[in-house]
């Protein structure tokens, strides 16, 4: 059991300056994510595209913004538990009782939700029956690639996870890559790799062809293709591999009895403090009269629940604001010289 | 303005009128059309504002830009009529168009 003053659900843009904002004023915190990296969605969606509204930053990308607010930590010791979903939060006296799905739980009287539109799962094929095979035979990511050797593998996508496994697992099975099209939008190395593969019969192409149907009793036996013009072709498979990207859901948040509206969470302006006392929702989770989802807003969220957390972490003392450029003691929390 | 069918997949028309410039998504979202998340706000990062747009409609309206294509790859079951509702910008020449929402987004 981890004892901390806050956890902070998610490791966005929003959730990173927060923690900043509570080792500052003397908290410590630590960081939940579900993805196997920091940054949310700047890291995720758009890590490549610029943003032209941070203040005094008229320019960066989702990658540049995620690297600088992980450098303004530096001073800091915060751990990250990355890969890591938050499912269970409850009362237990006057904490709560916080666990993740690989069986990590804390102990915290502030739990501050920086979730954006939730947590990133894999999309997943659309016919029912594949539920049926998930984990087992078919799946989103690839753990061990070792259980594919001579085997026949399907792989389904058209980015470079798809067309990057379709290459490495060539060499040693026998596969087939399903697009929806006839175009790839992985590296164009890797695309010219792929055909050039297909050309000599290492890896069977189907494009313009989705997934249909998966036969089988107890084991996978085969799939049905279905093409654009409504052809139906069965391929014989062991294993099937779907790479569709994420998708956000919100998931266990929803059980953890807040006021949720349209995906978001009802706070506070004060706190941002939702209907349960020591949870706050900052970020694009979090909704108000007037809320904005820029990444801006989520700053000025999280500086003030972090200050509300304050005074549930420490009940006896009294918060005192103070500057950065003048303050002896931030200067020491910083590591940097005062004057 | 323009007039925009939402057809929802359980066969409901939503019949809305939407002001120009804005975008189908957001027409839809502003009028409470159940069926389009559009979970990253017309970013065209998501894919959770797609699709279909009926065939006579599909060749009429302004054609898809790089991205789309490829963020429908993620949608959920696309087709060869699908778009991302946030591409779609409202004028008068789409007056009447008709849209229908896949059973879900993801």
């Amino acid at each position: 059991m981890i004892k901390t003053d806050a956890l902070i659900i998610g490791a966005g843009p929003t959730g990173l300056f927060t923690a900043h904002q509570l080792k500052l004023i003397g908290l410590n915190c630590e960081v939940v994510d579900n993805l196997d990296k920091i940054g949310g969605q700047c890291i995720e969606l758009y890590p490549d595209k610029p943003i032209y509204d941070i203040p005094a930053v008229p320019e960066c990308t989702g990658e540049e913004l995620t690297n600088n607010l992980i450098n303004q930590l530096k001073p800091f010791d915060i751990k990250f538990h990355l890969n890591e979903r938050v499912e269970e939060v409850k009362k237990e006296n006057d904490n709560w009782l916080v666990k993740t799905n690989n069986g990590t739980s804390f102990s915290t009287p502030n739990v501050i939700i920086a979730g954006g539109v939730g947590s990133f799962e894999p999309r997943k094929f659309s016919p029912k029956e594949c539920e049926k095979f998930e984990n087992k035979s078919l799946f989103y990511s690839v753990k061990d690639k070792k259980i594919f050797k001579g085997k026949t593998v399907s792989i389904f996508g058209g980015g470079d996870s798809a067309l990057d496994w379709a290459v490495e697992l060539s060499k040693e099975c026998s596969v087939n890559l399903i697009h929806r099209r006839d175009e790839f939008r992985g590296a164009q190395a890797t695309i010219d790799k792929v055909h050039q593969l297909a050309k000599y019969g290492k890896i069977n192409l189907f494009t313009q062809y989705q997934m249909a149907s998966v036969k089988g009793d107890k084991n996978l036996e085969s799939i049905d293709i279905k093409h654009d013009n409504n052809e139906i072709k069965n391929l014989k498979t062991d294993y099937v591999l779907g790479f569709f990207g994420l998708i956000m859901q919100l998931g266990p948040i929803v059980n953890w009895g807040l006021n949720i509206d349209k995906k978001t969470i009802e706070v506070d302006t004060e706190k941002f403090e939702t209907n349960q006392k020591g949870i706050y929702a900052v970020g694009d989770i979090c909704n108000y009269p007037g809320k904005l989802k820029l990444i801006l807003s989520g700053f000025h969220e999280g500086a003030l629940a972090a200050r509300a957390c304050f005074k549930l972490a420490r009940p006896n003392e009294k918060y005192r604001f103070e500057f950065t450029t003048s303050s002896k003691t931030i200067k020491e929390r910083l590591g940097v010289k005062g004057d | 303005m323009a007039k925009i069918t939402y057809i929802t997949h359980d066969n409901q028309k939503h019949e809305v009128e939407v002001q120009n410039g804005l975008t189908v998504m957001e027409g839809a979202v502003q009028n409470d059309i159940p069926g389009i998340d559009a979970d990253c706000g017309g970013g065209m990062a998501c894919a959770t504002c797609h699709v279909y747009v009926k065939e006579d409609w599909f060749n009429k309206i302004p054609k898809k830009e790089d991205g789309e294509e490829d963020m429908l790859d993620m949608a959920f079951e696309p087709k060869t009529n699908s778009r991302l509702s946030c591409q779609i910008v409202v004028s008068d020449e789409i007056d009447g168009l008709e849209v229908n929402i896949p059973s879900k987004q993801a």
